[in-house]
């Protein structure tokens, strides 16, 4: 080995060394547990088996669990989308000195932690909370439950995620320019038309690098779906820990973590298809 | 018109997006008992309740120190391996970066299941080292790639004017590359810290009765009872969280310190 690599290999052991107990090793160790079995207690079983898999497969709850959780994720992406839009493109067409300061603006709340934001949520939506107390003042008697149910859930981590979506957004805006759409309107295209055929085939590009964030960050999301859901809505991420943490059914979480994993490895293909057919 | 519709629909978006952090505010200063809006009066006793709430203290008084340990390990790990990744070219070495920054990619929960099995094995649940080390596994990549942008970023050929004048490499690390690094080295503290701090899903998972962590106990809180307590709390995170980014930007300029 040439001594210039042998400095390197040096200076990255500690790193490589961390990695490999805390990432390498443990995801290995999950990998492999998800082909033991667990009885009542929690107590694993001796041997490989396919059992878990199998119980899996067999149980109609789990089938429902994925659909749901893509499902509700695919949801949250979608309005995620809708609401940071608008935003992004008017901190695209926005002059120089406001830019930074928007863009401050709205990835100030990921300084916040999910936590304290979620409890937010609550503030706004609980029974006694704001929007409550408004419905209550236009003379509704009985304001529709909006916390610990799916509507707190996708209320709350669509405005979570837009920070990303907005960043991924205007990242991908680059080839978007005024002059474009000025030429196509004094073609005579009305707003509409302009939007659709140009304004929206330049910012493709961000629009899928911001789904594709938005969608994996919610299908495993876990502390918003845990408080606002109030323990009535099953998602993956819940159901591992319940599994992990309640149940102790380790393989079962194992094995609900590849489902994770697999579900991430479908939604970067089929963005790496999307990407390449649109570029 | 359509330019005031859209206009309208920003500022309606932008309401939607700062609507909890900012809301929390007034309702720390709540007089009432649970959480209830508009409060019936204003008042400072639930951040006095914050001092009687001894776990969560505590809790905060472990985040910080953890917080602590961990950017100091973090960034010693981590400038070593910016440096190889940087300044040698050897085989592998993109294989490397990939494998060293992949846990940011895979989604926290399934590291926290991860770590939570193997750590059972070790006796590593509830304990100093094991939340280190697992802080670590999410703080290393941040590290690695904010210090290997620094490092790509500064004038190569200060150094070597540095060592044509017959500086050892040793010095010309510590008395040229290290102090043009400063900017780099506050951002990577500054957003290992944050996210040592912030850090809930993978702490969650293996925190013991002895330690816990703010963000934990903070979610435990809000999981049992919803009262003004957490948004007094709150309010007071956001303030820490603000002065921290103010004190980096004063220190060295926000995109400057980022890389760009």
């Amino acid at each position: 080995m040439p001594i210039a690599s042998r400095i390197a290999l040096a200076l990255l052991l500690p790193a490589l060394l961390v990695n490999m107990a805390v990432f390498l090793l443990p995801m290995g160790n999950l990998a492999l547990l998800s082909f033991r079995q667990a009885n009542e207690g929690g107590a694993l079983l001796e041997g490989i088996t396919l059992a878990t898999w199998a119980k899996m497969f067999g149980d109609i709850f789990y089938a429902e669990l994925v659909r749901d959780s893509v499902v509700i994720a695919l949801a949250i992406t979608g309005l995620t989308l809708l609401c940071s839009y608008p935003i992004a493109l008017f901190i695209h067409r926005a002059p120089d000195r406001w830019k930074n300061m928007l863009v401050v603006m709205c990835i100030s709340p990921l300084l916040v932690s999910a936590v304290v934001r979620t409890y937010g949520w609550m503030v706004i939506l609980g029974d006694g909370g704001i929007i409550a107390a408004f419905l209550r003042w236009l003379g509704m008697v009985k304001a529709p439950r909006m916390v610990f149910n799916t509507t707190g859930v996708v209320v709350g981590l669509t405005e979570i995620l837009m920070p990303y979506m907005i960043l991924a957004l205007i990242a991908g805006f680059g080839r978007l320019n005024t002059s474009l759409e000025e030429a196509a309107a004094s073609l005579g295209a009305k707003p509409f038309t302009v939007f659709r055929r140009v304004v929206l085939p330049l910012t493709l590009p961000g629009i899928m690098l911001g789904c594709l964030l938005a969608f994996v960050l919610a299908v495993s999301s876990f502390i918003t779906p845990k408080l606002l859901g109030g323990g009535r809505v099953f998602l993956l991420a819940t159901e591992i820990y319940d599994q992990a943490i309640v149940t102790l059914n380790w393989p079962v979480a194992a094995a609900l973590s590849i489902v994770v994993l697999v579900i991430f490895g479908f939604a970067l293909t089929l963005y790496g298809r999307l990407a390449r057919a649109v570029a | 018109m359509g330019r005031i519709l859209f206009h309208v629909l920003v500022a309606a978006m932008l309401v939607f997006l700062l609507a909890p952090v900012i809301l929390v505010i007034p309702m720390s200063f709540s007089a009432d008992r649970v959480l209830m809006w508009p409060p019936s009066g204003f008042s400072l006793k639930w951040y006095a309740q914050i001092a009687n709430e001894r776990g969560l203290i505590e809790a905060a008084r472990n985040s910080l120190v953890l917080a602590v340990i961990v950017t100091a390990a973090t960034l010693a790990i981590s400038l070593p391996a910016a440096l190889a990744i940087d300044r040698w070219r050897f085989a592998g070495r993109d294989a490397i970066l990939a494998l060293l920054t992949a846990p940011l990619l895979l989604p926290t929960i399934v590291l926290a299941l991860a770590l939570l099995i193997i750590f059972v094995g070790y006796g590593l649940l509830g304990t100093w080292i094991g939340l280190m080390l697992a802080h670590m596994l999410v703080t290393l990549p941040y590290g690695i790639r904010v210090l290997s942008t620094s490092l790509s970023t500064l004038p190569a050929s200060v150094e070597e004017a540095a060592a044509s004048l017959g500086a050892p490499p040793s010095s010309v690390f510590r008395r040229i590359t290290l102090p043009l690094m400063v900017p780099g080295l506050v951002a990577t503290c500054a957003i290992v810290f944050l996210v040592s701090f912030d850090e809930v899903v993978i702490s969650l998972f293996l925190v013991g009765p002895q330690l816990t962590t703010l963000p934990v106990a903070l979610f435990r809180y809000v999981e049992s009872r919803t009262d003004p307590l957490v948004a007094a709390v709150s309010t007071l995170l956001v303030v820490f969280s603000l002065a921290i980014v103010l004190v980096l930007d004063r220190a060295v300029g926000l995109r400057r310190a980022v890389g760009k």
